[in-house]
């Protein structure tokens, strides 16, 4: 038995020394680590050989990129704890702003890249069932009774707090809407959901195989996901009369940078996102490009909507966090035991 | 021949075994035999093709190579103190061996998410020795020591929940007869308690195997789910599966379940083997117990 | 008694360094920073409705799965150990299986299995009962993840069951039934309790599969490792290791309890046998 364990022993050591040496080599080249939310990798996919061969034209390097995606939040809480991410890109503000409150990021952040440091944007869509037998329009045909509605879990996901955001800023605006009634649209909204799914993924599951709803409130982004693993046959994408305009913030973590002498590598990095080459990225993965120009070419795929932004109708991420995600805000008043 | 009348006289009448025997194998069939069933259709759900090329792909296999590498490094920690504690608990009285016992099922007990979190509470940036260990440059969290050390966690009470009852089945006769021959410690624990449970040994080490290579919430709290490079199996089903490539996850998950059934295939192994050797046993000596 | 045998010193000594440095303080740097919270403001965290509500669907699904599976993983044990049938082997290598498979997949499969249109759902709609997306889907997830610790457990010790005493019982004229209920079933127990515990205490703390089946509505299908979860994601890590902390001794308590019935157990066998040697 002795000599069994002194092989294993020996294999471990082995193992060990072929990490360390493997390890070793990684430190050479400059790299990046862009830490991201959990749908963005089809478009940093591509994205990434595109942003190499520009870096390398233009300054000779060859630069490595790596790439994390998971959840927005827990992201960026991984990143606060020492995740060592050059630049974040992220789905919500608030997420970066977390960031910046640790002084990890700037505090504005959001003015040192164009159009509110989001490359491109999207809005929340309804999904519903081919033909919308329903005949699901609006945000108002939602909250009727005998309607059922999938949505991710509004307090705990980026997605389900959009979904939430959109409905009561449409509520707010129907005439003599106010924060009582808004409240009071998005409480009926809530009761026609039979649940709430524990991310975006998740939601479309439920909807789309399991055949549970009537209508699947979504990114649109997202729909074109769908589309390629539940072939395009199965639903319609309804655009509603108003929605949110959902921005993805980028930033460069400071902490990371300085430490590594990456800032120059990052900045580009990020800079390059609203060249045309990355504008158009973000159309063929049906992410709105803010370049007016190259939304015009793909004006067929992105419907004109009406939009307004968290900062509009709620006075930023950082007020509307607290105000209805925060324990005790108004997702959870929805939810007091009378 | 008188033991198949004893079994005969001691078993159960037709009825209630075969009603057993259907409610054991229904249950799990519902349960688990169903279950494995939907993840290979979901796998195959694309051909045969696209479950190869799905696990053909380099951060597949990276995730496959990581979550092998992980469950090997922590195996000899777990060999180790398991089998301390089992001697230390099985052979020894001493007060407060209840608790001991209790603080070594504990594991069991705390949310993955939470064992997570307290390491980050530890070793994060914000943690108690966070600043020292950046100052230091030495990466905890965020990289492999992280994931290794929660998976220590995670697997620790497997290999001592196995070997404490076994020990104290066994007694201390033989151990004692050992040392008073004049054995040292070590001949005595290589010579005659290390063959005695290794079989039991191996038992916990693939049960904690299992676990370690299954094991999500936990390690994806200190994974910083870096592509190619700190992604295990369970952190690249959940992550491709969230970009709506199902039938890459469930291929993936897929191979999860193909190395338990590997690990199972050594287990029936080792089952054998022990059967064989207490048999052979049984019949070289005279029964120990008399009464 | 003299001790003997050698090394209890080094062995004790290494496992209590061991636990000390991989489980005690992790997790005293929990209730370290717990304690940054003032009395009342933990009261508040812990005992909110939300969290009253969570613990009850916690603590009472747990407990519902951990029956379940004690009573099906009993019988599942002594149907591996005492009858023979066809594919035996596979099929008791599949009870491992909850070990291996990752949490969320498991989820995701139940929750495609006991939806209205999934393979099992569809015969139970019609009939009136709703799993998926309801406490009972907790439940269910429960179970799976907790099998294997009864049925482990169970195993070995059914196969230690000397035959005699059965014989006894039959010979003195005991029905089945009544040698299962008073000779065997007293002989099990420990084992069966054991097994039941991990299994609660594994429940108690699962996340991963559960949040796929649950439907996690506020007040009826929210689990408590979901409002930490939740508290996490509002960035309030102080309000997460309260939570995180009432569980943990929550679940301490229980394991300590069963540990302790069981050693008295075993010890008063273990004299039994002495005085018999």
């Amino acid at each position: 038995m002795s000599v069994t364990f002194r092989k294993l022993y020996s294999a471990l050591v082995l193992a060990g020394a072929v990490v360390v040496v493997g390890a070793a080599p990684a430190v050479a080249q400059t790299s990046l680590l862009n830490v991201s939310y959990d749908v963005a990798r089809d478009f940093y996919k591509d994205y990434n050989p595109l942003f190499q061969k520009h870096w390398k034209e233009k300054s000779g390097e060859s630069i490595e990129l790596k790439q994390s995606h998971a959840g927005s939040s827990k992201q960026v809480r991984a990143v606060a704890d020492g995740l060592e991410a050059d630049v974040v890109t992220m789905n919500q503000a608030s997420d970066v702003d977390f960031l910046a409150e640790k002084g990890l990021v700037v505090k504005d952040y959001a003015k040192k890249f164009p159009t509110n440091a989001s490359p491109y944007s999207s809005t929340m869509v309804f999904i519903v069932r081919k033909g919308n037998p329903k005949g699901l329009k609006d945000w108002s045909d939602l909250v009727q009774p005998g309607v059922q509605v999938i949505l991710p879990h509004p307090k705990n996901t980026g997605n389900g707090r959009y979904s939430y955001l959109a409905a009561w800023g449409y509520a707010l605006k129907q005439p003599g809407g106010n924060d009582k009634s808004a409240q009071e649209f998005v409480g009926k909204l809530l009761k026609n959901a039979p649940l709430f799914a524990s991310g975006g993924r998740d939601a479309t599951t439920t909807f789309m195989q399991r055949k549970i709803g009537d209508v699947l409130v979504s990114f649109e982004s997202e729909a074109e996901l769908i589309a390629k693993e539940f072939g395009k046959g199965g639903f319609d994408v309804v655009h509603p009369s108003l929605s949110i305009l959902t921005e993805f913030p980028v930033a460069i973590v400071e902490r990371t940078v300085d430490k590594k002498g990456t800032r120059k590598q990052a900045q580009a990095y990020l800079d390059y996102l609203w060249s045309k080459e990355g504008q158009e990225n973000a159309a063929q993965n049906y992410l709105r490009p803010r370049d007016p120009e190259v939304l015009k070419k793909y004006a067929a795929q992105f419907p004109a909507i009406n939009t307004f932004t968290v900062d509009e109708v709620f006075g930023g991420w950082s007020k509307a966090f607290p105000a209805h995600f925060k324990d005790g805000g108004t997702f959870d008043q929805i939810y007091q035991v009378k | 021949m008188s033991g198949t009348i004893v079994r005969r006289a001691n078993a159960e009448p037709r009825w209630l075994r075969v009603t057993l025997t259907v409610l054991g194998l229904g249950f799990l069939f519902f349960f688990l035999a169903l279950p494995l069933v939907a993840v290979f259709a979901e796998a195959f759900a694309g051909g045969w093709g696209a479950y190869r090329e799905a696990l053909s792909h380099p951060e597949a296999l990276s995730a496959i190579g990581l979550t092998i590498f992980i469950a090997v490094v922590v195996l000899p920690f777990n060999i180790a103190v398991g089998v301390a504690a089992a001697w230390a608990i099985a052979k020894f009285d001493f007060r407060g061996k209840s608790l001991l016992i209790t603080l070594i099922d504990l594991p069991f007990a705390v949310s993955p998410v939470v064992v997570g979190l307290v390491f980050l509470l530890i070793f994060g940036a914000q943690g108690v020795f966070g600043p020292w260990l950046a100052a230091h440059d030495i990466k905890i969290v965020f990289a492999l020591p992280g994931m290794i050390i929660v998976t220590l966690f995670i697997t620790f009470p497997f290999v001592a929940r196995e070997l404490i009852p076994l020990m104290q089945a066994q007694g201390k006769d033989e151990e004692e007869a050992a040392v008073s021959l004049g054995a040292s410690g070590w001949q005595m624990f290589f010579r005659v308690t290390l063959p005695n449970i290794k079989w039991g040994l191996l038992y916990g080490v693939i049960l904690a195997n299992a676990r370690a290579m299954g094991e999500f919430g936990a390690v994806s709290v200190v994974s910083g789910h870096i592509r190619g490079e700190t992604n295990t199996l369970p952190l690249y089903v959940e992550i491709i599966y969230n970009e709506y490539n199902a039938v890459g996850a469930f291929a993936a998950a897929s191979v999860l379940a193909l190395l338990a059934l590997v690990t199972l295939v050594a287990k029936t192994l080792v089952e054998w083997k022990m059967r064989q050797e207490t048999e052979m046993l049984e019949t070289a000596l005279p029964p120990e117990k008399t009464e | 008694m003299k001790r003997v045998l050698p090394g209890f010193g080094l062995s004790l000594g290494f496992t209590l360094v061991y636990l000390s440095l991989l489980i005690l303080l992790p997790l005293s740097g929990l209730a370290f920073k717990a304690s940054s919270l003032s009395f009342e403001q933990f009261w508040n965290v812990a005992t909110g409705e939300r969290a009253l509500a969570a613990y009850r669907v916690t603590f009472g699904a747990s407990l519902v799965a951990a029956l379940i599976n004690a009573f099906f993983g009993l019988i599942v044990a002594w149907v591996l150990v005492r009858y023979p049938f066809p594919g035996k082997r596979l099929v008791d290598s599949l009870v491992d299986l909850p070990f291996a498979l990752p949490t969320a997949v498991a989820g995701i499969t139940l929750a495609t299995l006991y939806a209205g249109n999934g393979w099992i759902g569809r015969f139970l709609e019609p009939l009136g009962l709703q799993i998926a997306f309801t406490p009972l889907g907790i439940v269910v997830a429960l179970t799976f993840i907790g099998l294997p610790f009864v049925v482990r457990t169970l195993q070995p010790v059914i196969e230690d069951i000397e035959p005699e005493v059965e014989e006894a019982a039959a010979t003195l004229g005991a029905s089945r039934l009544q040698t299962f209920w008073r000779v065997l079933l007293p002989g099990i127990f420990p084992a069966l309790l054991t097994g039941f515990t991990l299994a609660f205490s594994r429940a108690v703390g699962e996340y991963g599969s559960v949040i796929f089946i649950a439907g996690n509505m506020p007040l009826i299908s929210e689990i408590t490792p979901l409002l930490i979860i939740s508290k996490l994601e509002q960035y309030d890590v102080v309000g997460a290791t309260a939570l995180a902390s009432v569980m943990l001794a929550i679940s301490f308590v229980l394991l300590l309890a069963v540990n302790g019935l069981q050693w008295w157990a075993a010890n008063r066998h273990h004299g039994k046998e002495r005085v018999s040697l």
